[in-house]
């Protein structure tokens, strides 16, 4: 057995405090030479502030960190990066309207002249196979391509650790492959990787040590090798897990909605046009779309719920009835429900009290407004009832929606809706930002709702919620819909290709057929 | 009224005159938005320049400290307006238009002292035989302040587009938190951007006071600032441009005073007194129908800038 050398990084005790919550309670762990270690937790168990203290742009309150053997404080991400610590942030720090090399400039705290940090930069993206071209502008550039500018940003200035937060929250399983091909080369080369992710599947694959948190304490420092996926995960929930419960051989009945070349001019100077998108939903059929973020999901939805109408009244049928150019309320009025992925400000007005937020959507099918009055006992009285079926912590209809956490204002919004009954739902990211308790029951909620006749539309990034959810799947690229497919059976690597822009023969959407 | 070379030569004259103090503000507001900032007080900031020019031209006799007293003055009420609004986080639309009010209010309550005194001129930089010419004089015969400002739109461009320090104004104006999250200063940066806001439109005020009419009257800018604001965005944020845009509503003004001292205008003078004003209006919303001027603006122009914690 080997001596373990000094840590390359070794917290101990470190503890941070937020008003009224405690983020950090404790934490201790070591990093070592050209290590890849998983940090590992649920949303809000304080892996983002651990790091954050770790590249400096917070203090912890108490607690040590020693890098490689001596204690420091970093002050700044400055210092942090003079000492060899280098971080690529899941939101990017990236300026659209710049080019590759002035975003690169940017993040570097010496003045390299422009030629010779094109050299550098070449050079760096040779040797990693992180291939840019260094004059492009940010916004013409994929998501994938963005990271490797923050991964030969972070790279450039030889790190000895490389903290990557959630790297492949984004990227497509093709993308994610290239990933960890870099990271397993810099690892080999004796950099320390500190990898923050809730994908078990990848730490699996990918880190040596992963340490989990748990609700800002540390729970534990294991070999993911060992453990099993399912183990780490009731770590990290603290409970055992809850499969969706999906009643086996479901049929699907008549068709409930129909979108037939559906066509919407981008908004914006980087706004992406809808160009012919086609497919149908049934009735008891949950129909995933899935995509890397930015390819039209949010046009889609505007088109779906009727925020965007289109110019043609056949695009869009619910039970029979066009719909294509009617509005979100006349749209409702036909039973289509939707919900984008935007909680605070777009579902819900973040200083209205749940109740007056339930009217909003709720007000025509459930008779909440007579002859211009609002009647708000009804609106209480539903309120509470969504707060009591889906489990929403908060303390009646009269609370804030902005007071409620991300998790429960998503489970009030999706109760908002689901207890309407709609024959067709629309929901973006409906998991976004939530935690798994909070998750497994939206989840078996849309399940549950599909299971009473109404057909669902699920866009969605996250290919592992749509996989597990869906029946029907289809791939949203550059504004574009791909041919669906059956989930069961459906081919990881084809679905990849069709997220990164490869169709293939699935590149033409059939119109579909007249009723 | 005989169209003679020196008929087109006077006409040039009075309409760089004219566009200076415009550009001169325009410049100082397209550093000032670069950096994601939106201060509508451009009007009040020339007003203070120009009155803090004036009466300290009247004291010591000499427009040169006149011009130094106008810039610092302009920067002065700047940073009044940086404090609101990157410290405290106001508003910035209502914060700029208090500022214009501040200004227009201030000028006037001390240019009451000053009314009716007459300040020294610039001498020229060139010899007076060629600054003299009937001919030359087109490329001589001008203030200072007029050279100054085209040598600003240089440095401005340059500044911006070559200097590390013009890419992280850009940065800072582009994604502020981005900017934060590297590292860089984004309210320090604003600040200064503000304060050479400032600075340059208290110059340009100071054109008004000291060169154009060396006297003081109430609301002497007359609304340029306004036009100086409009230009900005008629120039998509390009310093080249802000000097063509200048320069053409240089000659749009020129026409009215064209038409009421010849009376050869078929259409009243009034008319084309106003044809700047519409000329903004009409720009602004041409520009504002095509998309691509959102490649250019500033995405987080006139957005607090708040860091999560």
């Amino acid at each position: 057995m080997q001596t373990s050398p000094v840590p390359r990084l070794e917290l101990t005790g470190i503890t941070k405090r937020f008003p009224g919550v405690l983020a950090n309670d404790n934490v201790g762990f070591a990093v070592k030479p050209g290590e890849i270690h998983a940090l590992l937790g649920e949303n809000g168990a304080g892996k983002s502030t651990l790091v954050k203290m770790i590249y400096g742009i917070m203090q912890p309150d108490a607690g040590q960190i020693r890098w490689n053997g001596q204690a420091i404080t970093v002050s700044n991400p400055k210092a942090a990066r003079k000492l060899g610590i280098g971080m690529v942030f899941q939101h990017f720090s990236l300026f659209d309207a710049m080019t590759v090399l002035e975003n690169i400039a940017l993040g570097l705290d010496t003045r390299v002249p422009q030629r010779e940090l094109e050299a550098k930069i070449r050079a760096v993206m040779q040797q990693y196979g992180l291939l840019l071209d260094p004059h492009r502008t940010v916004s013409t550039l994929s998501v994938g391509e963005r990271q490797r500018i923050e991964i030969v940003r972070a790279l450039l200035l030889d790190p000895e650790l490389l903290i990557m937060d959630e790297p492949t929250s984004v990227l497509t399983p093709q993308e994610v492959e290239q990933l960890f091909v870099v990271l397993r080369k810099l690892a080999s080369e004796g950099c320390s990787i500190l990898y923050i992710s809730h994908k078990l599947h990848e730490i699996k694959a990918l880190c040596d040590t992963a340490t989990i948190l748990r609700g800002g304490k540390l729970v534990d420092t294991c070999d993911p090798k060992v453990e099993t996926s399912r183990s780490m995960a009731e770590k990290m929930i603290g409970a055992g897990l809850k499969e969706i419960r999906k009643p086996a051989g479901r049929s699907f009945g008549q068709e409930r909605l129909i979108v037939n070349r559906l066509n919407l001019p981008g908004v914006g100077p980087f706004g992406i046009t809808l160009s012919d998108i086609t497919f149908t939903a049934r009735a008891g059929e949950i129909f995933g779309i899935a995509g890397v973020a930015g390819n039209g999901q949010n046009a889609l939805l505007l088109a779906l719920s009727g925020e965007a109408p289109s110019e043609d009244a056949d695009a869009i049928s619910v039970d029979g009835a066009r719909v294509g150019r009617l509005t979100a309320k006349q749209r409702r009025m036909k039973g289509m429900a939707s919900v984008p992925e935007e909680r605070n400000g777009h579902a819900a007005v973040p200083d209205f009290s749940l109740s007056d937020n339930t009217i909003l959507t709720a007000r025509d099918r459930l008779g909440m407004v007579q002859g211009g009055l609002i009647n708000s006992g009804a609106a209480r009285t539903y309120a509470g009832e969504v707060i009591t079926s889906f489990a929403v912590k908060a303390q009646g209809p009269g609370s804030l929606a902005g007071s409620l956490s991300g998790g429960n204002l998503q489970k009030y919004i999706m109760g908002r809706e689901i207890m309407q009954k709609p024959g067709v739902l629309v929901v973006s990211q409906p998991t976004w930002g939530v935690d798994a308790g909070a998750a497994a029951a939206i989840h078996q909620a849309l399940v549950d709702l599909a299971g009473q006749g109404s057909a669902i539309v699920v866009i969605s990034q996250d290919l592992d919620e749509l996989l597990s959810l869906c029946d029907t799947l289809a791939v949203i690229n550059g504004g574009r819909l791909s041919k669906p497919m059956q989930v069961a059976g459906a081919d990881i690597h084809e679905i990849g290709l069709l997220m990164g822009g490869i169709h293939g023969d699935h590149a033409a959407p059939e119109p579909a057929h007249a009723h | 009224m005989q169209m003679t070379p020196e008929f087109f030569i006077l006409a040039i004259v009075t309409i760089v005159g004219i566009s200076t103090p415009i550009l001169l503000a325009a410049l100082g507001e397209l550093v000032v938005e670069k950096a994601g900032v939106l201060n509508l007080g451009v009007e009040g900031m020339m007003l203070v320049g120009a009155i803090a020019g004036f009466a300290t031209t009247v004291f010591t006799g000499n427009p040169w400290v006149g011009v130094l007293a106008a810039a610092a003055a302009g920067a002065t009420s700047s940073l009044i307006f940086g404090f609101l609004t990157l410290s405290l986080n106001s508003n910035q639309v209502a914060t700029g238009l208090a500022l214009t009010i501040f200004g227009t209010g201030v000028s006037s309550l001390i240019g009451t002292a000053f009314v009716g005194r007459i300040v020294p001129q610039f001498g020229s930089i060139f010899p007076p035989e060629l600054a003299r010419d009937p001919i030359l004089k087109v490329l001589f015969g001008y203030s200072p302040i007029v050279y100054f400002s085209i040598i600003m739109v240089v440095l401005v461009w340059w500044f911006l587009t070559s200097t590390r320090a013009g890419l992280i104004l850009r940065a800072v104006g582009e994604n502020d938190l981005s900017a934060h999250s590297i590292g860089y200063s984004v309210i320090g940066v604003r600040y200064l951007a503000v304060a050479f806001g400032g600075a340059m439109a208290g110059i340009g005020g100071a054109y008004f006071s000291l060169v154009i009419t060396p006297m003081w009257a109430e609301r002497m800018t007359a609304g340029r600032g306004w036009i100086a604001l409009a230009l900005v965005v008629f120039a998509s944020w390009r310093a080249p441009r802000l000097l063509v845009g200048a320069y053409f509503f240089g000659v749009l003004v020129y026409l009215e005073l064209f038409a009421k001292a010849s009376g050869l205008s078929i259409l009243p003078s009034q008319f084309w007194a106003a044809m700047p004003y519409l000329m903004t209006v009409v720009v602004l919303t041409l520009i504002s129908m095509r998309d691509r001027i959102g490649l250019n603006a500033p995405a987080c122009l006139g957005k607090p800038f708040l860091p999560a914690t």
